[in-house]
């Protein structure tokens, strides 16, 4: 139970390192098929993160911020989240995004400096990236009033990283969501660093879970490459959230084995051994462990999806490499619903520039 | 029909603030998906009383007390808004808003930009703005060309109750984020009569308050008072000025106002903000760009200092006068 009242945050772990099983698997994760899923999430995620990093440093991508690492809390959330709740999410949270039905290609579009990237084919009502930290813990707060007003029994959605917790929105739309009880989850995803400030330097409190206590709303950490963990923490939190007992804040312990971005490099702040150390709790060779320990999957059985995965990716490369730029007098067409008449001879100053250029 | 009849010849005699009242229980009544958020605008009806009787009407979940918080505000108003719901949000001073502004310029003006119309914000932001009441500090700043320098964000400010009434539905309705700027002086200087039966003023073009054929005098918000009064100081030394109020600062109706000067010839621009970088620099150049040659005299603008706001002792000083204006104009005439 997540138990408000506690000043000791629970902490909660299923699976660790070794694959081992440490606490009885529950609610959906005792089906091996879900189980699968997480894992093929994941994969896809850094197979798809992989390839990006790729495309980055062949100059046909942006800069990117790579998700390595983090894989099991957004896989564990997508599989969590129905269809019709909201994803408020910040730039690292792929797998979460891809299990919702966002498209690899999108992904890149976005990153490929391309703003059709955040026209999402599915889940529409998802809100695109948020690049500034912490805004979109306020956006979820209304997402979610709406929500309740409206007596739907939906749940809105909010990741943000270690470092927006020292930020002032956070603490607004925490408080927010406390005093009106609002279906919001929040999720931390606390990788240790916010580029290149460590956790500790972040903020004195012992956790960032216990932020909550500001706001009285309930919280709790898990192991956040642990995806099982992640997926039976989430559920609950949701499962509350939809039933009307309001919000809540999950601090997801990870690591990002990742420079901040491709822009950054970690070598200036970040000990190579913390590094070495830390790829020992990959969430993906853990549940990799676990699946070949309890033969629940062969290693040809794996080697299959890693290829599947390999395939949706480069399908969705040649996608997105292959789609037209937009014209440049695209950039006033979703200003205003309408134009307004003043703009129209900018538009027109572009159109022609594109035209003498192109 | 029989409602329809009534509310078609529903005449009354309201204030600024009283009109924007009308506007927001026009809009909650008859748009379910409206809805109001701001500090203390519930029970105690809003510092200034703009939503005074509304919680009790529309209940308190469609009119909400909020924390204080007003990042919270405007960022809560663009999830609301993503959801299809119409949040028209009080920010209780002007002077709080700059912790919104972030939420404004980064996300609600570019949301529908950056989805590729997938998702909107049709919300609408109102503070209540400016000098001339003798407020406490942070309450008396007009800082409007900040917010007309955000590319996908409206800015329309009402000068009297009739547009404040009209032009506020207009915001409500618009399906893009609209800062809505009240003229705190004079929210209860004159009364109005208007049909408060729901007929919104068209945004993003300007009002000709005065027609003239000598002189254009172009102004906004609490400022047309001073304007309005000089234009008939001015008509008294046979001078008839035209005068024209902005309104919609962002998008600027420039078509209005270069169609009058290019009769008259000759401008003054009065805005109490701060000078330099003030929506008034934008009039002006724009004339230059495109009127140089009907310009008979120098564009002119009197405006406030480029000063911080000061304490209300000092605050006439501050704000532009009567006196200020036809002196402008007076000079402008001078030229041949
Ligand atoms: C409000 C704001 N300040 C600064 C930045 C620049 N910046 C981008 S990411 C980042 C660190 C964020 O750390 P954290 O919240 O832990 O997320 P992580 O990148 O680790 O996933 C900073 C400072 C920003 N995007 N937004
Ligand atoms: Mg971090």
């Amino acid at each position: 139970m997540i138990n408000s009242n506690s000043a000791n945050i629970p902490y909660y772990q299923y699976l660790d390192h070794q694959g081992h099983l440490r606490l009885p698997l529950e609610d959906l994760s005792t089906n091996t098929d879900n189980l699968i899923d997480f894992y093929r999430v994941m994969l896809l995620t850094r197979t798809f993160d992989l390839k990006a990093i790729n495309l980055q440093r062949t100059g046909k991508l942006g800069t990117y911020a790579s998700s390595l690492g983090q894989e099991a809390i957004g896989a564990a959330l997508g599989a969590a989240m129905s269809e019709d709740d909201v994803l408020a999410p910040t730039y690292r949270d792929y797998a979460a995004q891809l299990s919702r039905g966002i498209k690899v290609s999108e992904l890149l579009l976005y990153w490929g400096g391309d703003e059709r990237g955040m026209d999402y084919q599915y889940v529409r009502q998802d809100l695109p990236i948020c690049v500034p930290i912490a805004s979109q813990t306020c956006h979820a707060v209304g997402v979610a009033y709406a929500m309740k007003i409206r007596k739907q029994k939906r749940v809105a959605v909010c990741i943000i990283g270690d470092g927006a917790t020292s930020k002032g929105d956070f603490y607004e739309a925490m408080n927010a969501a406390g005093v009106w009880q609002l279906p919001l989850v929040f999720i931390i995803a606390n990788n240790q660093w916010a580029i290149s400030l460590p956790r500790e330097k972040q903020t004195n409190t012992r956790t960032l879970a216990q932020k909550a206590a500001s706001a009285g709303i309930p919280s709790e950490q898990f192991d956040g490459n642990d995806v099982i963990a992640c997926y039976e923490r989430i559920s609950i939190a949701l499962k509350q959230a939809r039933k009307g007992e309001g919000a809540c804040l999950l601090e997801a312990l990870t690591y990002r084995l990742s420079d901040h971005t491709t822009a950054d490099d970690a070598g200036r702040y970040r000990p190579p051994e913390a590094l070495k150390e830390q790829w020992q709790y990959d969430p993906i060779v853990r549940l990799k462990t676990y699946f070949l320990e309890h033969g629940l999957l062969n290693e040809q059985e794996l080697n299959a999806i890693d290829v599947s995965c390999g395939d949706i990716v480069s399908q969705q490369v040649d996608e997105y490499l292959n789609t037209a730029a937009q014209t440049p007098e695209s950039m006033f067409d979703y200003l205003y619903e309408n134009l307004p008449e003043s703009l129209q001879t900018q538009r027109e100053e572009v159109k022609q520039k594109g035209l003498e250029n192109g | 029909m029989t409602l329809l009849k009534t509310t078609e010849m529903n005449m009354v005699e309201v204030n600024l603030v009283e009109a924007v009242n009308r506007a927001l229980s026009w809009e909650l009544e008859h748009d379910h998906e409206v809805l109001l958020l701001g500090e203390d605008i519930g029970v105690n009806g809003g510092v200034f009383r703009a939503t005074d009787g509304l919680q009790s009407r529309y209940g308190s979940e469609r009119v909400i007390d909020t924390p204080l918080a007003e990042t919270l505000i405007a960022g809560m108003s663009i999830g609301l808004a993503v959801q299809g719901l119409k949040p028209v949000a009080e920010i209780q001073f002007m002077g709080f808003i700059y912790s919104a502004l972030e939420n404004i310029l980064n996300h609600a003006s570019r949301m529908r930009n950056r989805t590729r119309g997938r998702l909107t914000c049709p919300m609408v932001l109102r503070a209540p703005y400016g000098g001339g009441i003798h407020a406490p500090e942070h309450h008396s700043e007009s800082t409007e060309a900040i917010f007309a320098h955000i590319p996908g964000l409206r800015v329309v400010i009402p000068s009297s109750p009739g547009r404040a009434y009209g032009l506020l539905l207009a915001a409500i309705r618009d399906p893009d984020p609209v800062v809505f700027l009240e003229p705190k002086r004079i929210y209860r200087l004159q009364k109005e009569r208007l049909n408060d039966k729901g007929e919104a003023l068209p945004l993003d073009v300007c009002f000709t308050l005065r027609d003239g054929e000598d002189i254009t005098l172009v102004s906004w918000g609490a400022m047309l008072v001073e304007t309005l009064q000089a234009a008939e100081e001015l008509a008294h030394l046979g001078v008839a000025a035209e005068v024209i109020d902005v309104a919609s600062i962002k998008p600027l109706d420039m078509k209005t106002i270069l169609t009058s000067v290019e009769k008259t010839g000759r401008c003054i621009i009065i805005h109490e903000a701060a000078r330099t970088g003030g929506v008034g620099a934008e009039i002006s150049a724009q004339l230059a760009e495109y009127a140089l040659t009907s310009l008979l005299a120098p564009v002119q603008r009197v405006t406030g200092y480029d000063t911080v706001m000061p304490l209300y002792r000092l605050e006439n000083y501050y704000m532009p006068t009567v006196k200020q204006i036809v002196t402008a104009a007076t000079k402008a005439l001078e030229y041949a």
